[in-house]
């Protein structure tokens, strides 16, 4: 196995069982309650207007866009680790089918190691920091550099010569 | 070029009841069961779904303009019911598809990992046990609810999915583990897979990359142009939806809950779009590897492989057009993932076929 082929498979594996237990980390301790505020934020919003309490209502609408906004990138992260990792784990297995040198294949691999476990977590790390600019372009600069790297993988496999 | 391994170097990497055949007949059972689960939901519950929402906004609008507190929580409680009810639905069919994948993944690196053969076999079925579970549990989460449950927020069927969550996890740690022990002895646990340089194997590794590269792009483009502005929108429609019904202006109310259908309908079919045609990409590349133990004549694997890309492609493609051509493209979008798992069955087949050929001294498929 080559050392492109080992860093694929290892950090694939590593980030998905990172991202899976992120993920049920959040489902035990922090998804119901975020559901709940999401729910209740909601329909308190409708029930303040009800009342003809309209600052409440706008508060109430304030909080369920906060929450769903940290849901939404909560979920997302966890689901992007762990679709990342699948896909570092397969092109693993089949990275001597990408037709460039060792040396550019680790880099491609690096690159994609790098930017799966960056991306996901720059998302996080915007609910701590809402509208961060910094963290919005580590997310660009992240995915980026992961489709740089897959774009560079399908172009190794296009390069495949027959035996 | 032959598209059929030779029988001796399969017999010797996929024997009868062996880690990887466990793997990969239960991960392509996933993915199919989590498919058709998928096209049953999408005709015949999402929109449905999507039309209770609208009318319990409605309802609450009315609420509102009344002045009709108690009615409003009443409806939200109806609202969040609905809303579990789909989300529930969309967790079971993600998930089982996801261990699918993961069962097919693990059968590939089954050489790496460096575990006795009766300590594999174990670990496949806990996996494939462990992968019908978990979206059986989130499945049942929004009929079970917390009925008899010891916990103030969270039910059995919870309980179920989490510990089905769990199992699998312990699974990949042991698989890490015996990975590790290669990379320590850097001896096979069993033979390679076969090298087939077949066309299938190609067809569906090509385009399994591209596919996962349009994914890519699409959804870079969706975060750069929509998401925040969506996230906006929402806010802006809620903040009027309300204004306006306390105004008893339900009209305007009633306008705006179209628009926050609209809305949601547009955030849906981009990042079904999305996680669809990576998804099959990923699920493309996995079964290139498999292409040596589906036991069919090389016409019918060429076929299937090409209703299999042409379904992967179609799919995502036509959910995506949805928004602008509305039910036809939803039509298309649901033949094309019948596509996939007429080809995904057919693939089962023909690694079912196989079975019963092992012991054979010689041959391919008729």
């Amino acid at each position: 196995m080559t050392g492109s082929s080992r860093l694929l498979i290892i950090g694939g594996l590593a980030l998905a069982a990172f991202g899976m237990l992120y993920g049920l980390h959040y489902a035990v301790f922090v998804e119901h309650q975020t559901l709940d505020q999401m729910g209740g934020s909601l329909a308190q919003a409708f029930q303040s207007a009800a009342g003809r309490h309209p600052e409440q209502a706008h508060a109430a609408l304030y909080s369920y866009a906060e929450a769903k906004y940290d849901y939404v990138r909560q979920v997302d992260a966890h689901s992007h680790w762990i679709g990342l990792a699948m896909i570092m784990i397969v092109l693993g297995v089949l990275f001597g089918r990408v037709n460039f040198s060792e040396s550019f294949r680790q880099a491609i691999a690096l690159s994609l190691l790098v930017g799966s476990a960056v991306f996901p977590l720059s998302v996080i790390l915007q609910t701590y920091h809402h509208g961060a600019t910094i963290l919005k372009a580590l997310a660009v600069a992240s995915s980026g550099l992961v489709i740089l790297a897959m774009a560079a993988t399908a172009w190794g496999f296009a390069r495949l010569r027959p035996n | 070029m032959s598209a059929v391994a030779k029988p001796s170097s399969i017999h010797s990497t996929f024997a009868p009841m062996s880690a990887r055949r466990l793997l990969v007949f239960g991960g392509i059972a996933l993915v199919a069961a989590g498919m058709f689960f998928g096209d049953i939901f999408a005709v015949f519950i999402l929109h449905q779904n999507a039309g209770g929402q609208g009318a319990a906004l409605i309802a609450a609008n009315q609420a509102v303009a009344a002045g009709d507190e108690t009615a409003v929580s009443k409806i939200f409680g109806s609202l969040g019911s609905i809303l579990e009810d789909r989300g529930t639905k969309v967790d079971a069919h993600v998930h089982m598809i996801g261990a699918g994948y993961l069962a097919l993944m693990l059968a590939l690196v089954q050489p790496f990992v460096v575990l006795s053969i009766k300590t594999k076999k174990t670990l496949a079925a806990l996996f494939i046990t462990g992968g019908t579970l978990l979206p059986v549990g989130i499945f049942l989460i929004h009929y079970v609810g917390l009925a008899r449950s010891p916990f103030a927020a969270i039910g059995w069927a919870s309980i179920l999915a989490d510990s089905a969550g769990a199992l699998l996890i312990i699974v990949l740690i042991a698989e890490a583990w015996g990975f590790r022990r290669y990379l320590r002895t850097r001896e096979l646990a069993e033979p390679a897979l076969p090298d087939d340089n077949s066309w299938e194997r190609r067809a569906l590794l090509s385009g399994g990359a591209l596919l996962i590269l349009l994914g890519f792009l699409h959804g870079a483009w969706y975060a750069g142009e929509y998401l925040y502005q969506h996230e906006r929108m929402e806010t802006a429609i809620l903040q009027s939806m309300i204004s306006t019904a306390s105004a008893n202006d339900l009209n305007t109310a009633t306008a705006q809950v179209a628009n926050f259908g609209n809305l949601a309908g547009a955030r849906a079919v981009n990042i079904a779009a999305h996680s669809h045609i990576i998804e099959f990409g990923l699920l493309a590349m996995l079964l290139s590897f498999v292409q040596p133990y589906v036991f069919l004549s090389t016409r019918w694997k060429r076929r299937w492989t090409q209703v299999l890309l042409a379904g992967f492609l179609i799919l995502p493609v036509f959910v995506f057009l949805e928004l602008q051509f509305g039910l036809l493209a939803g039509g298309i979008a649901d033949i094309g993932g019948l596509m996939i798992i007429v080809a995904l069955v057919a693939m089962l087949v023909g690694i079912f076929r196989y079975t019963g050929r092992l012991d054979a001294p010689a041959g391919g498929a008729a």
